[in-house]
């Protein structure tokens, strides 16, 4: 079996017996993905799968470049992107790929579609990062864990106590005042995520709501495509 | 790449390795600011923000073809979003040593997809004027592999593993390179260079090529000349 990309072939990677499955689970700041992918690789674990867990910024490649770029304040747009992309591809090519050739179930805590929104929501051009993404394997399932907005603010609070400055899009110039910016800028990521579930055909799972609910949308799912 | 609507002018130089085109360039700098223009440089692979990362993967030997080329991307996109276009909307020259055909001509020598790598740069402005110094492979690589023997692995190609032995591998490499560029010579605007005549003479043309281009160019900020007439204050501050 050959396992497919998004049109850009990667240069020395055989797509040939890519037996394992990648499950991706998208979804925005404490939508509880951490939470829903640790108990779903128990759960996986427990029934004899083998599961290795990715996400972003975690190469070790870039990891730490990308940390320390964050808190200087001469970091240009693009230039974190492509930062994102780095590390991206690094995990791809070193973490995941090697994990789906061994017959693993590959949990990732986001995937291209974040990084997607996030850059569409600063200015970037569609066509400019579908090229870009060419590369990335086609998921077996993208999960998107749907959360109003109100419901994501109270928990950010829960979460940390304040809220985070990238996570309110601050970079972004849309408000002074760190609530309002929020606010909107967690509005335009959700238009952007609702426009690729489109595209990319994703799977809404209602995470607002009961955790045992959300957790039986996941495993049902699962099950079936296992 | 878009159509500088900038006021500022951009000249890149592109060339294999032992092409002269950093002595050309910097020779070019030197004269821009005897002519009291305000020039600023770049070379690849220098921003201050990821050159260390790039360094230690290289090391490592961490890189594929992809991070390789990402990696880079990343450097130049660095200078381009903090040096390279502000420099251009406040009107200065600047002059890179090298720009997007080393990523393609490198990329595309480590099969990465042309059309994958055009993208990753189409945000760029289009050079004022792109120089490629073009020569006979045998003339730089005998350029290079008399002044500096030691080849660094990723310089040499050995990532490619093409063969084990470093001086070969770089022949190898720079003959796809050269290849490369010369293919993008005829599609791309660049301006074609003979590398095997004098430096002074290459000079000698780039120099009229660039003054033509100038005619109407003002520069934006005249840097005060500081100079100072030692005779004038001479025995009049005694203590």
């Amino acid at each position: 079996m050959s396992r497919k990309h998004y049109g850009t072939a990667l240069p020395n990677v055989d797509y040939i017996d890519l037996c394992g499955k990648l499950i991706v689970i998208e979804g925005p700041d404490c939508s509880g993905r951490s939470t829903h992918i640790q108990l779903l690789k128990e759960w996986l674990e427990a029934s004899g799968h083998p599961v290795l867990c990715t996400g972003l910024k975690r190469s070790s490649l870039m990891g730490s470049l990308i940390e320390r770029a964050k808190e200087g304040n001469i970091l240009g747009s693009k230039t974190l992107s492509l930062m994102y992309a780095t590390d991206f591809a690094d995990q791809l090519e070193n973490k995941i790929i090697p994990a789906l050739r061994s017959g693993f179930i590959v949990l990732a805590d986001r995937y291209i579609f974040t990084l997607m929104a996030r850059d569409l929501v600063r200015g970037s051009d569609r066509e400019w990062l579908r090229e870009l993404y060419s590369f990335a394997l086609i998921p077996d399932l993208i999960f998107y864990m749907d959360v109003d907005s109100k419901t994501l603010l109270h928990r950010a609070f829960q979460k940390y106590g304040q809220l985070d400055y990238w996570e309110s899009g601050m970079d972004l110039g849309l408000s002074n005042d760190m609530f309002e910016s929020y606010t909107m800028y967690n509005r335009m990521l959700k238009n952007e995520f609702e426009q690729l579930a489109q595209e990319y055909g994703f799977i809404l799972v209602n995470a607002a709501g009961d955790f045992t609910d959300t957790q039986k949308a996941f495993t049902e799912k699962i099950i079936e495509f296992i | 790449m878009y159509k500088n609507k900038y006021p500022g002018k951009l000249y890149i130089f592109e060339g294999c390795d032992g092409s002269g085109k950093s002595t050309q360039a910097y020779l070019l700098k030197k004269w821009l600011e005897a002519e009291r223009y305000i020039v600023f440089f770049t070379e690849w692979n220098s921003s201050d923000l990821v050159q260390d990362t790039t360094r230690a993967a290289k090391k490592q030997n961490l890189l594929t073809p992809t991070t390789f080329s990402l990696l880079h991307a990343t450097d130049f996109t660095d200078r381009y979003e903090t040096h390279i276009l502000p420099h251009l909307r406040a009107g200065y020259i600047v002059i890179c040593d090298r720009y997007i055909y080393t990523a393609y001509a490198r990329d595309m020598a480590r099969g990465c997809e042309y059309n994958w790598v055009r993208n990753l740069y189409n945000f760029v402005v289009q050079p004022t004027k792109s120089f490629y110094f073009q020569a006979p492979l045998s003339v730089s690589l005998d350029r290079i592999l008399k002044g500096r023997p030691e080849l660094m692995y990723h310089e040499a190609g050995l990532d490619m593993g093409w063969c084990d032995d470093p001086i070969e591998s770089f022949k190898i490499y720079q003959g796809i390179m050269k290849d490369n560029y010369d293919k993008m010579s005829k599609t791309e605007d660049l301006y074609v260079m003979d590398a095997t005549l004098g430096i002074n003479r290459q000079q000698t043309q780039l120099r009229e090529i660039i003054r033509e281009d100038l005619k109407d160019y003002v520069s934006p900020y005249q840097k005060p000349e500081i100079k100072m007439d030692f005779r004038k204050y001479l025995n009049k501050g005694d203590m």
